[in-house]
This record gives C-alpha cells, sequence and structure tokens, in this order.
C-alpha cells in the first residue's frame, strides 16, 4: 500500500509500479475484492490527496469539481445551485454510507452505464482531466466513455477532476430503481435547457453500452419548436419527444429490468423533465 | 498473496498496530478478525446493509468498504468506541433497549452509529431526515417503527439534557 500525500507522490508511484490501482472512497472496487474478483498486489491511496478533494472556478463559465469530493459534498453548497443536476444525481447514489465515501472519480474510474452522475456529464458536455508523472490531457466526457466499463483513461494515469459549464438555464436529472434508498437505476435521464443558445441536451443512463446522448431528439425539438425561457411545452411535443428518445436508446434485458420498460420508461423520464425545464 | 502490510490505525482513541495483513483487507475484517473489536457487524460485504457502519474521520461510512490500509492517519469510531458520558449505554443505545428497537440483533450496531452520527450533525432532525439517514441501514425484522420510536427518544432525551 502506498498512501500517497500529494498527487505527484501518488502518480510517481503509478509511473514506478505497473501493477498498482489506485482507491479512493473504495465503493465499487472493494466490492470487487470482497467477493475475490479482484487480488490488487500494488495499491495507490489517493484518500489524503487534498488537490483531488477541492471545488474551484477555473473562469466565471466553469466550475472544477476534484475526483475525491465524496458525493455528500456534491449535494449541498456551493455545488447544488451551480449544478442541480449534479447533486439531484448525487443525492440517488447508493445510500449516506456511500454518499461519503464515493466520489465522481469512482463513477468514471468504473464507467458502468449506470453511473449515476455520468449522464449529468454527458448532458452538460463536462471535461475530464487526466494527469500522469508525464503528460496531462483533457478529454471531453463524449471521448472519455467507451463502453461497458470502459475508458481512455491508461494505467499511469489518475483522474483528477471534472470541468463543468455553468449554463444560464435549467437542469434536471430523474432515476427509475424499485425503491428510493440504495438502488442501481433501471434508467435515468439528465436534461439541460439552456435558455442562451435556446439548445436543450438530453443524456440517458443505463441503457445502453455507454451513456447515451438523444443527439437526434435534440435536434427535432429544436426544428420544431422555438425554445425561450417562458416557452411551455405543449403535451404533445412532450410526448413526441419522450417517444423519439426511447427510440434512440438501446437497452438490454437484465437482472435489474427488461428493454422493453427501460424503453417504456425513458419516454416518460424524458417527457417530464422536458416538461419541467419549462414550467 | 503476499501478507505484508505493516500499518497503524487510530481506532477508538487508541493506536493499534495491524501486522502481516493482505493489501486487500477491508477495515471491517481488520477491527473483527485483527483487532478484536467485533460490533460492527458484516453481512453483505458490499455496502447494501449498513450493519458495518462505523466513523472514519467523522462521517457515516461501511467499513466493508474501506481499505484498512488506506485508513492510516484517519479517524475511527466503531460502536465500540462511542461515548457514553460514563454510563454503560449511550443515549441512543438506551433509547433502543427501552423501546425494543432491537430484535435479532445484527443490524443494531450499524444503526446505532449512523443514528449517532444523525443526532451529532442534527439535533432535531424531521421523519425525512431520519429515514434518509438510515436509508442506507437494512433491519429485516422489526419494521423500522421501534426504531423510529427509538430515534425519537433519543432526540427527546437530549433535547432535555439540553434545557435542564
Amino acid at each position: 500500500m502506498i498512501v500517497a500525500k500529494n498527487l505527484d507522490a501518488a502518480l510517481f508511484a503509478l509511473r514506478e509500479h505497473d501493477d498498482a490501482r489506485v482507491i479512493q472512497g473504495g465503493t465499487d472496487l472493494m466490492v470487487e475484492i470482497n467477493f475475490n474478483h479482484l487480488k490488487p498486489t500494488t495499491m495507490v491511496s489517493l484518500r489524503h490527496i487534498p488537490e483531488l478533494r477541492t471545488i474551484t472556478r477555473p473562469d466565471s463559465n466553469t466550475i472544477s469539481i476534484g475526483s475525491g469530493v465524496p458525493y455528500s459534498q456534491l449535494e449541498i453548497e456551493p455545488v447544488a445551485s451551480v449544478l442541480p443536476a449534479l447533486a439531484q444525481a448525487s443525492r440517488t447514489v447508493g445510500s449516506p454510507q456511500i454518499r461519503a465515501a464515493g466520489s465522481l472519480g469512482g463513477n468514471l474510474g468504473t464507467c458502468s452505464p449506470a453511473g449515476d452522475t455520468l449522464p449529468v456529464m454527458f448532458a452538460l458536455d463536462a471535461n475530464i482531466h487526466l494527469q500522469s508523472a508525464d503528460s496531462q490531457r483533457t478529454v471531453s466526457i463524449h471521448q472519455f466513455m467507451t463502453g461497458v466499463k470502459r475508458n481512455v483513461k491508461r494505467q499511469d494515469e489518475i483522474i483528477t477532476a471534472v470541468d463543468f459549464p455553468i449554463i444560464d438555464g435549467w437542469q434536471g436529472y430523474s432515476k427509475v430503481g424499485v425503491r428510493n434508498a440504495m438502488v442501481i437505476s433501471v434508467a435515468s435521464a439528465c436534461l439541460v435547457a439552456d435558455h442562451e443558445s435556446g439548445d436543450v441536451r438530453l443524456a440517458l443512463g443505463s441503457v445502453g453500452p455507454t451513456i447515451i446522448r438523444c443527439r437526434e431528439t435534440e435536434q427535432w425539438l429544436k426544428d420544431n419548436t422555438s425554445l425561450t425561457r417562458n416557452s411551455v411545452i405543449s403535451p404533445d411535443i412532450a410526448r413526441e419527444f419522450g417517444a423519439r428518445a426511447s427510440r434512440e436508446c438501446s437497452p438490454i434485458d437484465d437482472h435489474r429490468s427488461t428493454a422493453q420498460y427501460r424503453r417504456h420508461a425513458i419516454s416518460i423520464l424524458a417527457a417530464r423533465l422536458l416538461q419541467k425545464a419549462y414550467a | 498473496m503476499s501478507m505484508n502490510e505493516f500499518y497503524t490505525l487510530n481506532v477508538n482513541g487508541q493506536s493499534m498496530q495491524v501486522q502481516d495483513s493482505w493489501v486487500g483487507e477491508s477495515l471491517l475484517y481488520v477491527l473483527r478478525e485483527r483487532l478484536g473489536l467485533p460490533g460492527s457487524k458484516g453481512a453483505c460485504e458490499q455496502g447494501e446493509c449498513g450493519s458495518c457502519t462505523v466513523l472514519l474521520d467523522g462521517q457515516a461510512v461501511c467499513s466493508c468498504l474501506v481499505m484498512a490500509a488506506t485508513a492510516v492517519d484517519s479517524t475511527i469510531v466503531t460502536v465500540e468506541g462511542l461515548d457514553a458520558h460514563g454510563a454503560e449505554l449511550t443515549d441512543v443505545q438506551d433509547a433502543f433497549v427501552q423501546q425494543g428497537a432491537v430484535q435479532c440483533g445484527f443490524c443494531t450496531p450499524g444503526l446505532i452509529v449512523a443514528i449517532h452520527h444523525l443526532l451529532d450533525e442534527n439535533p432535531q432532525p424531521s421523519e425525512l431526515e431520519v429515514k434518509e439517514a438510515i436509508s442506507g441501514n437494512i433491519c429485516r425484522c422489526t419494521g423500522y417503527g421501534r426504531i423510529f420510536a427509538a430515534v425519537e427518544q433519543a432526540v427527546a432525551v437530549r433535547k432535555a439534557s439540553h434545557t435542564s
């Protein structure tokens, strides 16, 4: 175990040990270990690295959240009023115990299509900061996640922060599961209505191998409406928006739900979010 | 699997040595099997049940999901180390006994820690806040009614001790 006290120490350890894995909150990784699916040899702990637990405003239009900031901090101010969809998504993660430990870095590292905060990153076009001992790069979330539990992060890299744009508009997150607490989503959706550009962006979770951005549905809405801050969405537009979103996803049957139910859930979630955005 | 981890944990105000351990061991395992503190219970081992809840740097977390060797330089409080202010039981433990909030008892230590954490941060929680605070602690016996009654009693006892 290498307990890194700063980012440089962790990056150096990753360069020196090619078998090394990083651990922050541990809420995903420890399940793998407890069930003997993973036998780590060298671990690098990121828990005591202050640089990964900061929230900054690099410019007036951006908020940058350290990869190790726990979800319990994302549910409250100063994040909640700037990124309400992220706060809502964070509050649906697991239980208070999980939210006190888990963080965006873990959601990104694991890259499950059911990762609660990933649709928020997709709808807001978030950027992911990756750093190694020798280099650093910034990758759009759309390029970062490549498949079910797959991403472009290299073994020697650490996810250091996620940049979110601060928008003038409305944003919200909804999730369907079998109960309120301790639930992995059956289907989830994040909608962002940017009042400055008039664009609406929709991202879906748990209904495809990656998070799905509904580009065609977004374009259809743009072509068929001219939305401003005070627009009202008619029930017909909301229903058609939901129906189009459900056709754009590609869910599967698994132990949590059926593809048919997931499609239905998406049509309802998308329609409701759109109406809420302009209520 | 090499057993070459040596480290010190601060548990319940004491420095405790862990020797010859494997890097992947959970804090729950280390507390129970290496440090002689069996109060935290192991059930699901995947963060679903909350029976292993401990305080790590003042936050309630599932000890089964904490890699023990990462918990160095942190303050750990288990159910054995909650401050009873000289009494045999803490106010929350006493309320559980009085209200019959314990049946099989397996979930009880985790609930006691979670409720202490709640009341220390928020002495007058609403019903929703209580439900959310223990939403990560699963009890399959009681149906929670008597657990909520115990929380109510603990809230009332704390309020009375502050005003008297």
